[in-house]
């Protein structure tokens, strides 16, 4: 590190990756925001379709139930994990794999599990550790509700096929910009909340209850998935501001620590060859 | 006599919510549905097609990708699978949309491909909803 041209390229180095991660904390701060709006948006149907289902559910009555809302005992259980195709975002990935196999070591107890990864870097975190059914990683940086149907198709065709009982969500709920929580959701059977504001009883159903509410279920479905996928998004773009932040951060520190030293170094040689000037001046004086 | 509120939603976005509405006619799965004011509670499903409302002497116009309806106290919220205002709509894409489904379709029938069929003629469905709403709403 004595060499003053090698310290010198050295911080030229640094400025550049601080560059690029300075880019990327701006970009994925944009994004956030767009994933935000994209899950603001998509809110009011996501309730409409929640109220309307607590409403034919009591219509519709226990024994008239569809297949998807009713629970059975669990033989084997299905994980949904949500994951991120890039890097570069902190912890995010590690934390929600970490919480996935939390999950499914439990399961492991009483049935068989298996995981349908959504995300690249899910896919390779799990590969050797729980079978795999699929692995969804083309999904857009900009998802729409179109981008969860097939994942959606998978999962209502094999839970009315028998071939798992249960299907859970494990993906970052967004809390904050500085705070991702592993989550956990049971996605089938499904599970309404409490109606805490029960809706007039004296309803007309075209054609009847029974039927609508078997309609709806698939939307709710894909609701609740699209709902996590933009949390996801929204998680990994706020991960990755904050981890470019820090890098950015560093890179700043390391350049000024850098620049110190380049310096002292610079003064230091300039200090010795004062001196060198100096004492050989000296010299010459002194022997006159 | 209080008009009716209207709310549209789809899986992405809120795409319509207006007051003082005077009367909502809706594709219902069973027929064509009118609604005014005082209506009684009803759910019902939606197929593809055109909404239409009318507020304040206007007709307006929206397309419908199928869904649901549901009317509670003068509020009709329309939860649809998809939906456009008529101003909205690409009526090019529509139209190529509506050529490439059929051709889909003809290729589908003739080597009797079941699947391929049911998807040509849901996306025909959707072509078709969108074009004819555009006519309705005076474009093109």
């Amino acid at each position: 590190m004595a060499n003053p041209l090698e310290l010198r390229r050295r911080i030229r180095s640094v400025e550049n990756t601080r560059q690029i991660t300075r880019a990327m904390q701006l970009v994925a701060a944009s994004r956030m925001r767009r994933a935000q709006d994209a899950a603001d948006a998509a809110r009011p149907y996501a309730q409409e379709v929640l109220g309307l289902m607590q409403q034919l559910v009591a219509a519709t009555g226990d024994d008239l139930l569809p297949p998807m809302l009713r629970t059975r005992p669990v033989e084997h259980s299905a994980y949904v994990v949500m994951t991120t195709n890039r890097g570069l975002c902190g912890a995010l990935n590690t934390n929600t794999v970490r919480q996935a196999m939390e999950d499914v070591e439990e399961s492991r107890a009483s049935a068989e599990v298996s995981v349908i990864v959504i995300g690249r870097r899910g896919r390779v975190a799990l590969a050797r550790l729980v079978p795999m059914i699929a692995a969804f990683t083309d999904i857009s940086d900009r998802p729409t509700a179109a981008d969860i149907l097939p994942i959606a198709r998978m999962v209502m065709d094999g839970y009315l096929a028998g071939d798992f009982d249960e299907v859970q969500i494990v993906y970052p709920e967004f809390v904050n910009t500085l705070t991702q929580r592993p989550t956990s959701l049971r996605l089938l059977p499904v599970v309404l909340p409490e109606d805490t504001d029960p809706r007039d009883a004296d309803v007309i159903f075209e054609p009847d209850p029974a039927t609508v509410l078997e309609a709806l279920v698939p939307r709710f479905i894909e609701t609740v998935l699209y709902e996590t996928l933009l949390e996801l998004t929204a998680s990994e773009h706020s991960a990755r501001m904050v981890a470019m932040r820090a890098a950015t951060d560093n890179a700043s520190e390391l350049i000024d620590a850098l620049g110190l030293t380049y310096n002292k170094l610079r003064q230091a040689k300039i200090t010795s060859e004062i001196i060198d000037i100096a004492s050989g001046a000296n010299a010459l004086a002194q022997r006159v | 006599m209080a008009g009716l509120t209207l709310t549209v939603v789809s899986p992405e976005r809120e795409v319509l919510r207006e007051d003082d509405v005077d009367m909502v006619v809706a594709p219902g799965i069973e027929g064509e549905l009118g609604l005014m004011p005082r209506h009684a509670p009803l759910v019902t499903q939606l197929q593809a097609g055109t909404l239409r409302y009318r507020s304040g002497g206007d007709e307006r116009y929206l397309t419908i990708l199928g869904g649901f309806l549901q009317v509670m106290q003068d509020t009709v919220t329309v939860l649809a699978d998809g939906s456009e205002r008529s101003d909205e709509i690409d009526l090019e894409r529509a139209e190529r949309a509506r050529a490439e489904a059929l051709r889909e379709l003809e290729e589908a029938r003739t080597s009797g491909d079941d699947a391929t069929v049911i998807r040509a003629r849901l996306a025909l469905l959707r072509a078709l909803a969108r074009i004819r709403t555009a006519q309705r709403a005076g474009r093109g």
